[in-house]
């Protein structure tokens, strides 16, 4: 899937005072690189601003963001890579942010770096530096470095490095001119290159001296990543070399084995002692290490003592009062109750009815089913509002540095049911939309993480859409939201052990990296919670109009009668009226359609308490809607989604089923 | 002074029988050596035991020889077991074998090598050498898993013990480097730590997987 993003703004400097403005196939290319939150992506929004494109690397399911910046009127394209902790991939990110490296040929690559972790850091800058590659230094963050008092000299850094190197606070967009400048001004050089030590060195040398051929990374770059087993520049070699790699081959598999103890260690060791020579006299530290609120707020979040109760307040304020009372609840009657239902139903009905004389196509647009009168109602009125203000609420926490502390606080808990804490992310997403959660779940370490968790997506994580209506449905009846809650918790839980258990595998070790909790910027917020919703409506809407299609030919073929009788046993299994199945054929082609549909015949009067309990549980976890159950084939595979789709309709019946005996034994409803 | 084997074997039943089951002497028939061995002449005329009617006990300088051959024998364990490997009757008849080596200098090396062990691998003690108590004194409490450390230890990264390969490089690139120092800040639900500025969250799994040298016990 690509997802284009479009932001309307003017843009700086214009065509018409650039000297020789270059057509974008001749602009030079600026490629950012980074570890994970270091602000690549604020420098890469700074610094496009238009037309910006995000789309999978080609064969790989990581997301590359492409734009174009104009400064001083000459056009550059920016890429944004994936983060990336040394130029050796580990990761599948890390494999398409070097292959960009390599494959790209840029004429520029930023190095973006946290100043307040400059010597780790910088171990990466030296590599990129070795590789021959023109690399500019960007030191981030030196408005909280400043903050912990730490001071940088960064002339003096530039100087020894040899490369342009720049200050800059991004969330402040504060020495972005500087960046802005130097891009425009770069001009290719040979950078003096680090030394190892002599041993070091002279391994490098044996090995680069039998290259025949050239290579986008210097051949002592190359000679490195051999040494340390990398396969890709392997293979690389190998094609260019020919037959020649049988020697290299021999060499470097001499080497590995005389320094198989410690070479990975030994050359980081390396790396940082060149890091330290580099920052003596350039990196003051203060003796004494200011605490500052976010690090507190940080320390409160982590401790269960604490956390626990700050993940409640977070969940009562964030989901339940902003994105359930306000969201669902406020703007949707504006939106649906007296916008849609009060003027433009009404105005967009008279309209079709006269300038349209067939009966049924008018109800193909305007009838019970009608495209617009419940498609885009839909769409619009109720699903708009609530996914707005939740995908508010987490892009918010997402850019506060929360999530990795919910993630460590849960870890303990997930590992029981299969997962780490790392898959907490798209666990809350779910509760926003399942089927953008059931895409995040890529994200997670092994294939059996994956299935877990897609499974328990589609499942028992009911989204914001549906969240809403049910609430609403189960507020009617004292205690069966309570009933409701603990069923889904048990079957979260049930079924998360279960699989856990039967699905072969290892757990992976949870690690994580802490970002510090800071202030989230609203500009950023703001971008990132737009282009959620407009990914969105891109996915949902056409969803919207063929479920509505699909109902309104259902309707005049009389099909759905035929299939509420196909149904009726079943329904008559877990004590529904047979009206309820057409709730649930709804529910197929979205959870939330169903349950709305629950809530007619609610309010028609035929379900008492019970009933509506147990078909609030079964809707819940019925099969995911339509998207979702795409999404899940698109990046599990056929056989997954069929097997999930299956034993969620299984298990959803089951415990319909098991549910309305209890109630009905048990006179609880 | 060299004793022979037997005479160490002898040493060590006794140690067992008198300083950790408590009984007043080690009776002849339950030494687990036949009472017409030279190793009892040995011993007696180095005025190391005495014997009276089948009942042996030690004398001031037996006793800290026995100390001593005791504590050969279970670094031998520690060492065939959990550095070479050898478990089971194989495992037992290699330390037999290999603590009487263990003498003049060379225990205090295998000691420190492995940490200063308290006990041998069947949970027995192992009593403390001039190693050891150097050791305790000069406050290097040697290397431990991030696992021991409190919250809010501080200690220095020793080394990472992973069979996992990748996960190590990706701890190595992430800045957990041997040498820099480690400020653990919370040990549950999981392990937070510090290097440098920036924190680390891990499991308990992992955790048990970066060793850390101890810079100074805090409270």
């Amino acid at each position: 899937m690509a997802l284009f993003r479009k932001r309307k703004r003017q843009r700086r400097g214009s065509s018409c005072h650039a000297p020789l403005a270059e057509g974008s196939c001749g602009a030079r290319k600026v490629v950012l690189v980074g570890n994970p939150n270091v602000g690549k992506s604020v420098l890469f929004n700074a610094l496009t601003g238009a037309y910006v494109t995000v789309s999978n690397y080609p064969g790989t399911s990581v997301e590359v963001a492409r734009g174009t910046a104009v400064i001083a009127g000459e056009r550059f394209e920016i890429i944004d890579t994936p983060g990336m902790y040394s130029l050796l991939p580990i990761t599948e990110e890390e494999s398409v942010a070097r292959r960009i490296l390599l494959e790209d040929s840029p004429d520029m690559v930023i190095h973006v770096i946290d100043a307040r972790n400059l010597e780790r850091m910088l171990a990466m800058t030296i590599q990129l530096v070795e590789a021959g590659l023109p690399v500019i230094l960007v030191v981030n963050i030196m408005d909280e470095a400043e903050r912990l008092g730490i001071s940088i000299d960064i002339p003096l850094l530039s100087t020894r490095l040899g490369i342009p190197a720049v200050g800059t606070a991004m969330a402040k967009k504060r020495g972005l001119s500087e960046v802005r400048g130097i891009i425009s001004n770069y001009q290719r050089s040979v950078h003096p290159v680090p030394e190892y030590s002599r041993r070091l060195e002279n391994d490098i040398a044996e090995v680069a001296g039998l290259f025949r051929s050239r290579f986008t990374l210097s051949p002592k770059a190359v000679a490195l990543l051999l040494l340390q087993r990398d396969q890709e520049i392997a293979d690389l070699v190998m094609t260019k070399e020919g037959e020649g790699f049988a020697a290299v081959e021999a060499k470097i598999r001499e080497k590995i084995y005389a320094r198989r103890e410690s070479f990975h260690l030994d050359l980081s060791l390396e790396r940082r002692k060149i890091s330290e020579k580099l920052l003596d006299g350039v990196f003051c530290v203060p003796d004494k290490r200011k605490t500052t609120f976010g690090e507190k707020l940080s320390r409160w979040a982590v401790r269960p003592l604490t956390g626990v109760p700050l993940l409640l307040i977070v969940l009562y304020y964030g989901l339940y009062q902003f994105v359930g009372v306000f969201g669902a609840g406020t703007l949707v009657d504006f939106l649906e109750g007296t916008l849609f239902e009060e003027y433009f139903n009404p105005w967009i009905s008279g309209i079709v009815k006269e300038t349209v004389p067939w009966p049924v196509i008018q109800e193909l647009f305007v009838g019970e089913y009608g495209i617009i009168t419940l498609g885009l109602r839909y769409a619009i009125g109720i699903i708009l509002p609530i996914v707005a203000t939740f995908f508010l609420f987490f892009s918010l926490l997402e850019d506060s540095g929360y999530f990795p502390r919910l993630a460590l606080l849960v870890d303990r808990l997930f590992k029981k049911i299969g997962l780490t804490g790392r898959a907490v992310i798209p666990m809350v997403l779910g509760f926003g939309c399942d089927t953008m959660a059931t895409m995040v779940t890529r994200t997670l370490e092994t294939v059996r993480e994956r299935i877990i968790a897609t499974l328990l997506l589609s499942l028992a994580i009911p989204c914001s859409a549906q969240l809403g209506v049910i609430m609403a449905l189960l507020s009617q009846a004292p205690g069966a939201l309570l009933v409701w809650f603990i069923c889904l918790l048990l079957i979260f839980l049930f079924v998360g052990v279960l699989a856990a258990r039967i699905i072969p595998g290892e757990t992976p070790m949870f690690y994580m990296e802490l970002p510090p909790m800071r202030l989230p910027q609203l500009s950023n917020i703001l971008t990132k919670t737009y282009s959620r919703m407009q990914w969105y409506f891109m996915e949902i809407l056409p969803l919207f109009i063929l479920a509505s299609l699909l109902l309104w030919i259902g309707k005049i073929t009389h099909l759905f009668e035929k299939m509420s009788d196909g149904a009726a046993p079943v329904m008559a299994a877990i004590g529904l009226p047979r009206e309820a199945a057409v709730a649930f054929i709804f529910g197929f082609f979205r959870r939330d359609y169903g349950a709305a549909g629950l809530y007619d015949l609610q309010t028609k009067g035929l379900l008492n308490p019970r009933q509506i309990t147990v078909a609030a549980v079964t809707l819940t976890l019925f099969i995911p809607c339509i998207a979702q159950f795409l999404i899940i084939k698109k990046e599990r595979g056929a056989a997954v989604a069929v097997a999930i789709g299956l034993f969620v309709s299984v298990f959803a019946f089951g415990s319909g089923y098991l549910l309305n005996k209890i109630l009905l034994t048990t006179g609880i409803l | 002074m060299k004793l022979s084997e037997k005479a160490e074997e002898i040493l060590e039943a006794m140690w067992t029988a008198i300083e950790e089951n408590g009984e007043g002497f080690a009776a002849m028939e339950r030494i687990g050596v036949a009472a017409d061995d030279p190793a009892f002449d040995e011993l007696t005329k180095l005025a190391l035991i005495e014997i009276k009617e089948g009942r042996i006990t030690f004398r001031p300088e037996g006793r800290q020889e026995g100390r001593m051959t005791i504590r050969r024998h279970r670094l031998a364990e520690r060492l065939i077991m959990d550095v070479l490997n050898i478990r089971g009757e194989s495992g037992d008849n290699k330390a037999c074998q290999f603590e009487h080596l263990l003498n003049e200098g060379v225990d205090a090396k295998v000691c420190t090598m492995l940490n200063h062990p308290d006990t041998c691998p069947h949970g027995k003690a192992i009593p403390a050498g001039d190693c050891c108590l150097e050791a305790k004194r000069s406050g290097d409490l040697g290397v431990v898993p991030l696992t021991e450390l409190k919250s809010g230890e501080e200690g220095k990264i020793a080394y990472i013990q992973t069979e996992d390969n990748k996960k190590m490089q990706k701890l190595v690139a992430m800045g957990v480097l041997p040498g820099n120092p480690i400020h653990l800040m919370q040990s549950y639900p999981s392990y937070i730590f510090r290097v440098g500025y920036s924190e680390f969250a891990i499991d308990a799994q992992m955790a048990r997987e970066i060793f850390i040298t101890r810079l100074q016990e805090k409270g």
